[in-house]
């Protein structure tokens, strides 16, 4: 049994391991480990089409991950008042949208966002007062908009959780004590379900940061960091890529930590 | 109808429903100025509702409530003159008790001066002897410092009235009964009115100058705390305020009253009630007799459990044809040598007027 275990925790994280020890290889070959050097990290960070590709991916994911936390907040918030049985069907739709699988968020953005581009383009073609009339496309706003979407429904989730252990009495507590609504959620209900939106962006960041199946579909002629990677790859695993992909984990794993202690504390603070 | 200068707080048809669900209907009360009043009810009856439809956390479906004679309607909680305090507290977490207490006055327009705020504060720590303690976290305080710190989070603001929703419920008897000396000095020495919510009849019955028993959403009695101990309006108010004994009884005539055993006893308080009754019988109205035979105005029994309480002595008695009786002696009116033991037969003496006659 501890041996089947072993094999299991070996398998997961053997190769990973080893991306980690050949990024620092001094050698080329991906097999034979020559020596110690941090000449590939300095390679993959002169590398200018890599940069241009880290660059993309660290604006999508910041900005789909600050409108993730702005709308999923605001939806948490709302989804408080509703009734309980429409809350539960909102709830319902929220959980299914982080269980649908990557492929078929890709495709059915990429589709639905082809069908409103070949409607409003020639509506704008037809309104516009100039020559040249804007043309919407995918790019950066596709991706956007595509994980946007994904991760609101986590920072839903989150806040919902945070918010539901908050508890009515202080918000009419606060309310007794001649606080408007408006300053009831500045002085009171902010402070307390900040850590979680805070959790909720570095994990929609994290997912933005590394995905890849849904950027594909929906890209465009943007690269992003994923997307760079599974190019090269085609052309061999060099321990630049090797690099890379450290970077990107411990980036991630600094990202996740992070938000795990965010929630964490307040868990059991307001267990006190 | 009262002018508004006498009445804190008033309540005319008030009725809440929820969906299909009445939870208080024919609601019509009147608090004086500077009164402490009681809400008592089993949990259900509807005095929760009525106190948060004066904090304006509930709007009634029907009538109006007045706070010092302004109606309420659709007025916020935020804007009306009155501070509740919390069933579990309700404190700030992440402010500390200072920030807690001064969190009404800096929410006060036109703004007060900090230095005063600051001052105000420290006095209402002071007044719950919290002073000293403004700078610790809400989790570093015990279940009945929170407690003083919810109360001086809302009397700071010197409201017009202080709203307690259970507010002793979740301490242990010791601190519980201190706090009851404590919160009955305060409203006396700061002269606000005060409405309290419990189902606990004895704090009711202790803290309050008016207590309002409610039941199934209405409410059945208002009066001093004496009044509604010794002349409870209806069985439920003579059951749920202290203890009770319940006799099956008939009404014959003016008033004569026939017990379930046969015993006529000769009584003026039958209330018009006719034909079947329900009579209650305080056990402290009981006075055990040694010699056993059933005298004029006495029920003869059997004692079968003894309950000692220092201060007292409970007796069960099996009365023939009437079922079990509670009996309550005084220690002082009882010498120890005059203890009954169980098995012992004994004669149950009372006066006749303080049987209550309820129709069954």
């Amino acid at each position: 049994m501890r041996a089947f275990i072993s094999s299991v925790y070996l398998f997961l994280y053997a190769p990973i391991a080893l991306v980690v020890l050949f990024s620092f290889n001094a050698g080329r070959n991906a097999s034979e480990f020559t020596g110690f050097s941090t000449a590939w990290y300095g390679k993959a960070l002169g590398n200018t089409f890599l940069v241009s590709a880290l660059q993309n991916s660290l604006l999508i994911a910041f900005t789909s991950a600050t409108l993730a936390a702005i709308f999923g907040t605001m939806a948490a918030l709302g989804m408080e008042r509703l009734a309980p049985r429409n809350r539960a069907i909102f709830d319902a739709l929220f959980a299914a949208a982080i269980v649908v699988p990557g492929v078929v968020i890709g495709i059915a953005t990429l589709v639905a966002l082809v069908a409103v581009f070949s409607f409003i383009n020639p509506a704008l073609a037809t309104i516009w007062p100039g020559d040249q009339p804007p043309q919407l496309g995918l790019g950066y706003g596709s991706i956007i908009a595509a994980h946007g979407l994904f991760s609101m429904a986590l920072v839903t989730m989150i806040v919902k959780a945070r918010i539901a252990s908050l508890g009515r009495d202080i918000v009419e507590a606060s309310s007794d004590l001649y606080a408007t609504p408006l300053t009831t959620f500045r002085l009171i209900v902010l402070p307390q379900i900040l850590p979680s939106i805070l959790a909720g962006f570095l994990l929609a960041f994290t997912f933005s940061f590394d995905d890849f199946i849904i950027a594909f579909f929906v890209a465009g002629s943007k690269t992003t960091l994923p997307i760079y990677v599974f190019a090269s790859i085609r052309r061999g695993v060099t321990p630049e890529i090797n690099a890379i992909a450290t970077l990107v984990l411990v980036a991630s794993l600094l990202l996740i930590l992070t938000a795990r202690i965010l929630m964490r504390e307040k868990k059991t603070k307001s267990g006190e | 109808m009262t002018s508004a200068s006498t009445n804190d707080i008033e309540f005319r048809s008030v009725a809440k429903r929820y969906g299909a669900v009445t939870a208080v209907s024919d609601i019509n009360l009147e608090v004086p100025r500077g009164a402490f009043m009681a809400l008592l009810g089993p949990s259900g009856c509807g005095k929760t509702t009525c106190l948060r439809m004066i904090g304006g956390f509930e709007q009634p479906s029907e009538g109006t409530v007045f706070i010092s004679g302004e109606p309420m309607n659709g007025v916020a909680a935020y804007r009306r003159p009155v501070n509740m305090v919390f069933q579990h507290y309700a404190l700030f977490p992440h402010l500390d008790v200072e920030q807690n207490v001064s969190y009404g006055l800096r929410q006060m327009r036109p703004r007060i001066a900090s230095a005063e705020i600051s001052r105000r504060a420290q006095e209402a720590l002071e007044m719950v002897r919290l002073g000293g303690f403004g700078k610790r976290r809400i989790h570093e305080m015990s279940g009945g410092q929170q407690q003083r710190v919810a109360l001086a989070r809302a009397i700071v603001n010197k409201p017009k009235v202080l709203l307690l929703d259970e507010p002793l419920a979740a301490l242990d008897k010791k601190l519980r009964t201190a706090m009851q000396i404590e919160l009955q000095t305060l409203q006396r020495e700061l002269g606000i009115t005060f409405v309290l919510v419990t189902h606990d009849q004895e704090e009711a019955l202790s803290m309050s100058d008016f207590v309002c028993v409610m039941n199934a959403g209405r409410i059945v009695q208002v009066g001093p705390p004496q009044e509604i101990y010794d002349r409870p309006a209806s069985l439920f108010v003579a059951d749920f305020v202290g203890k009770t004994n319940r006799i099956d009884a008939t009404v014959d005539g003016a008033s004569s009253l026939v017990l379930a055993n046969g015993a006529r006893f000769a009584t003026p308080a039958v209330n018009g009630t006719k034909g079947a009754a329900t009579v209650a019988l305080r056990p402290e109205a009981i006075r055990l007799t040694r010699n056993g035979a059933a005298s004029a105005d006495a029920l003869a029994g059997t004692v079968t459990h003894r309950i000692f309480l220092g201060s007292a002595v409970e007796y069960s008695v099996a009365v023939d044809g009437l079922g079990d009786f509670l009996v309550t002696a005084d220690r002082r009116t009882l010498g120890d040598s005059e203890l009954v033991e169980p098995g012992e037969k004994v004669g149950l003496a009372f006066d006749p007027n303080a049987l209550h006659v309820f129709p069954a």
